[in-house]
């Protein structure tokens, strides 16, 4: 299996006061291994509800979702980082991370192990024993990144990740991500309201229309990384994709 | 500077007892107050240590005290273990909260002929009465707590595929636990009074309720008047240690 994620006309719709409302008519996409894919589009296109669908929070869509493993076994670990960091407040960081160990039957000196691992990898090394609430809004997001790599996911699914965070912190996280994932092995797909942070990322960037949620058009960025943000191709490729977006 | 500072350290909460204390000793010393029922404030202060029925006091308050942990405990655990299944799923929520707050609607006092009937003029209709007042805001608190417990946190134990312990342990227990603290606060008092009411209603043996009751009989008023002041400590000591181990239960809560 050479994809490791592969959509199949998926549709999905709503019933709201009787009337079935449709939200995805038949997407379909692939993301190959070690792929970063990026989702824009307008609010209300159903760009979310399809990563709910890929992680599996909601069951209740038509057509086929497959995740493929590494070595084409066809169940891939999928981690899912939210726009909201969602740690859990009563626990600390280290805790929080210590989660995504849960399900699995490594010894407590291992978990321990990766946690620091993960900790140090998104620059939180000295925040283990902090509370969520005692980190400001960039440290708690790349704690729950952590959380999610943690997972060691085959597939990791980003709901506009750096949404909440000021621009600045945002290129740096985005630059993060980058060294983070030429590091670890794994397929990307991020969601996002920000074509600059799509064609920055991603390798392929699917946009998408509302009413219902479907794939107007994909994009492809063949540059390699590091990208100049500023560069020549990724501003006439943003004038193309807000042409189709506005 | 210094003034302000003295001023807002008197507890203005003590300034009414004192003067309706004062109020109380001049007039039992005026002879305004006369009388077999009348007793002076120096009489009262010292009954439970000069007195021999007096001295009673320190038994039947230990005495009281344990019953309300004891019951307090077996009503609490039940109350969480159940308040926790009915917010947890759907189908024990439907089919026990209804009966549940139907029967809580019936005044507490009213079950000490039933349970009387059940469980004899002892020991055990005082526990199981206690048990029953703490029982129900519990179960409150906690069904509700768990209901509460955010979606999005929720969301994250599944794409986490956290295990059904680790759940219960590190989402939906710490979730509800505020709530479950204000209904252990309630539950607390309400064990208390429950406790009180039902040695004072049974009359035998050990406890401040009986010790009232039978002071009553024999006009006792100092020592009636001691024991109310004793009831009011107890359920302000058990209310501040509630506090107390609540607070040191949540340390994610401390100011950083």
């Amino acid at each position: 299996m050479i994809n490791a994620l592969s959509i199949e006309h998926v549709s999905k719709s709503y019933v709201l006061e009787g009337a079935s409302r449709p939200v995805l008519k038949d997407v379909s996409f692939q993301v190959r291994h070690n792929e970063i894919v990026a989702i824009v589009g307008a609010s209300g296109c159903g760009k979310s509800t399809l990563l709910r669908l890929i992680v599996g929070l909601d069951d209740a869509y038509r057509g086929s979702i497959i995740r493929g493993g590494p070595d084409g076994s066809a169940s891939a670990k999928v981690g899912m980082v939210f726009q909201d960091h969602r740690l859990y407040p009563w626990l600390t960081v280290e805790s929080n991370i210590g989660l995504a160990f849960d399900n699995t039957n490594l010894s407590a000196s291992a978990r321990r192990q990766r946690v620091r691992y993960y900790l140090d990898l998104v620059g939180l090394g000295d925040y283990a024993r902090a509370y969520p609430r005692q980190l400001s809004g960039g440290m708690a997001q790349r704690a729950a990144i952590a959380r999610a790599l943690a997972q060691e996911p085959d597939i990791l699914l980003m709901d506009e990740p750096f949404g909440a965070l000021d621009s600045i912190l945002r290129m740096r996280l985005q630059d993060e991500l980058l060294t983070i994932w030429e590091r670890n092995r794994v397929s990307i797909v991020i969601v996002t309201h920000d074509v600059e942070e799509a064609l920055y990322l991603a390798d392929r960037v699917l946009v998408m229309e509302p009413n219902p949620g479907r794939i107007r058009d994909v994009f492809e960025v063949g540059l390699p990384r590091p990208r100049d943000r500023g560069g020549f191709v990724l501003s006439d490729l943003k004038k193309r994709c807000l042409s189709t977006l506005v | 500077m210094a003034e302000p500072l003295l001023r807002t350290r008197f507890p203005r909460g003590a300034v009414v007892p004192i003067i309706a204390a004062a109020i109380w000793w001049l007039a039992s010393s005026t002879d305004l107050l006369s009388g077999p029922m009348a007793v002076s404030p120096w009489q009262v202060i010292q009954t439970p240590f000069l007195d021999a029925s007096g001295r009673e006091l320190w038994g039947a308050l230990l005495a009281s005290i344990l019953r309300v942990f004891a019951g307090g405990l077996l009503g609490g655990v039940a109350g969480l273990i159940l308040g926790y299944v009915a917010g947890m799923y759907r189908a024990a929520g439907l089919g026990l909260a209804p009966t549940i707050h139907t029967v809580r609607q019936v005044a507490l006092f009213a079950w000490i002929p039933l349970l009387t009937a059940w469980f004899g003029n002892g020991e055990g209709t005082k526990l199981v009465f206690t048990a029953l007042s703490a029982f129900f805001p519990l179960f409150l608190a906690t069904e509700q707590g768990i209901r509460q417990v955010p979606r999005p946190l929720a969301e994250v134990a599944e794409t986490l595929a956290l295990r059904p312990t680790t759940r219960i342990l590190r989402l939906y227990l710490p979730a509800a636990l505020p709530n479950i603290y204000v209904g252990l606060q309630i539950a607390a008092l309400s064990a208390w009074i429950g406790t009180i009411g039902a040695e004072y209603a049974i009359g035998n043996g050990r406890g401040l309720g009986s010790y009232i009751a039978s002071a009553r009989d024999q006009f006792r008023m100092d020592i009636v008047i001691i024991g109310v002041f004793a009831l009011a400590a107890g359920g302000v000591l058990l209310a501040a240690a509630i506090r107390l181990a609540t607070s040191k239960l949540s340390p994610w809560n401390r100011e950083i």
